[in-house]
């Protein structure tokens, strides 16, 4: 792909199919792992009956999905157990419904993308949070080296992370191309 | 943008200090706090800070490297629900943010 231009009032770029095929495997990860924090919430009767799902109070342990929902206060655990049990629900749902957009609008085959600007934040958000993800995998740091020692296992991963900075930087200078 | 308000640091005996706790919490406002992580694009950054908080983009570029440079930044404060709100926001957006308690 070239990059992301504005034309028309959309965003567009042309995605290689191979390129489609490994944005849409990422993205389809993450969304796996957030539908599987959302299936490991135990609900109750009340939640139920009142429709109000609470989520759970503690952190995920896997360190990945620890990113993706972070604690809202430092120190104070059970302040930060309270929000998260009362505003979890809601941020999977969200992170999910960006990683659904990329889905529905990146074609299979790859192809032309054409996004609304609703549709681009999405794609920012989830192009976010598969960085975040492989990132963290990764153990990136500010002052990460462009290519690692090809005998380092994570060197083919580094190069994949670079490319969705590049795609995400991108799709930014785009949208903020008013 | 305007700087932050400097509060006057006081020394207060811990039993007032838990009675203001419970009573004058309107004295005392809650931060939105953003860290800095390794992953996020400061062009990102700035786009989420004048996405969610209307900031310009000279106010969003400067909170920008705030927290670039100083390792984190408050972007918003006022009421705790207020900020718990922004801080869930930040959250849908990937970045780093916790609240507390103005000091």
């Amino acid at each position: 792909m070239n990059g992301w231009r504005r034309s028309r009032g959309l965003v567009t770029t042309v995605l290689s199919e191979r390129e489609a095929g490994l944005l849409r495997g990422l993205v389809g990860q993450v969304r796996d792992m957030l539908s599987a924090r959302v299936a490991g919430t135990p609900q109750d009767e009340l939640a139920e009956l009142t429709g109000i799902i609470a989520g759970p109070t503690t952190a995920p342990d896997d360190r990945v999905l620890a990113r993706l929902l972070p604690d809202f206060h430092r120190e104070d655990a059970t302040l930060s157990g309270g929000l998260r049990a009362l505003h979890e629900p809601e941020l999977l749902a969200v992170k999910e419904g960006v990683a659904a957009v990329v889905l529905d609008t990146c074609p299979a085959r790859g192809g032309r993308v054409r996004l609304t600007d609703e549709q681009a934040q999405a794609w920012l958000s989830a192009l976010n949070d598969v960085r975040l993800a492989l990132g963290t995998v990764l153990d990136v740091t500010e002052d990460m080296p462009d290519e690692l020692p090809p005998d380092d296992p994570r060197a083919p991963h580094l190069s994949v992370y670079h490319w969705l900075t590049w795609v995400q930087d991108s799709l930014i200078q785009a949208v903020s191309d008013t | 943008m305007t700087t932050p308000v400097e509060l006057e640091q006081t020394q207060v005996d811990p039993a007032v200090d838990a009675v203001a706790d419970e009573v004058g919490t309107e004295d005392r406002p809650w931060l939105t706090i953003v860290w800095n992580d390794p992953v996020n694009l400061m062009s990102y950054v700035t786009y989420v800070f004048q996405k969610l908080f209307g900031y310009s983009q000279d106010e969003a570029t400067k909170l920008m490297l705030d927290v670039h440079h100083k390792g984190r930044a408050v972007v918003t404060r006022g009421s705790r629900d207020k900020v718990e709100i922004d801080v869930a926001k930040l959250h849908g957006a990937g970045l780093w943010a916790t609240m507390q308690r103005d000091a």
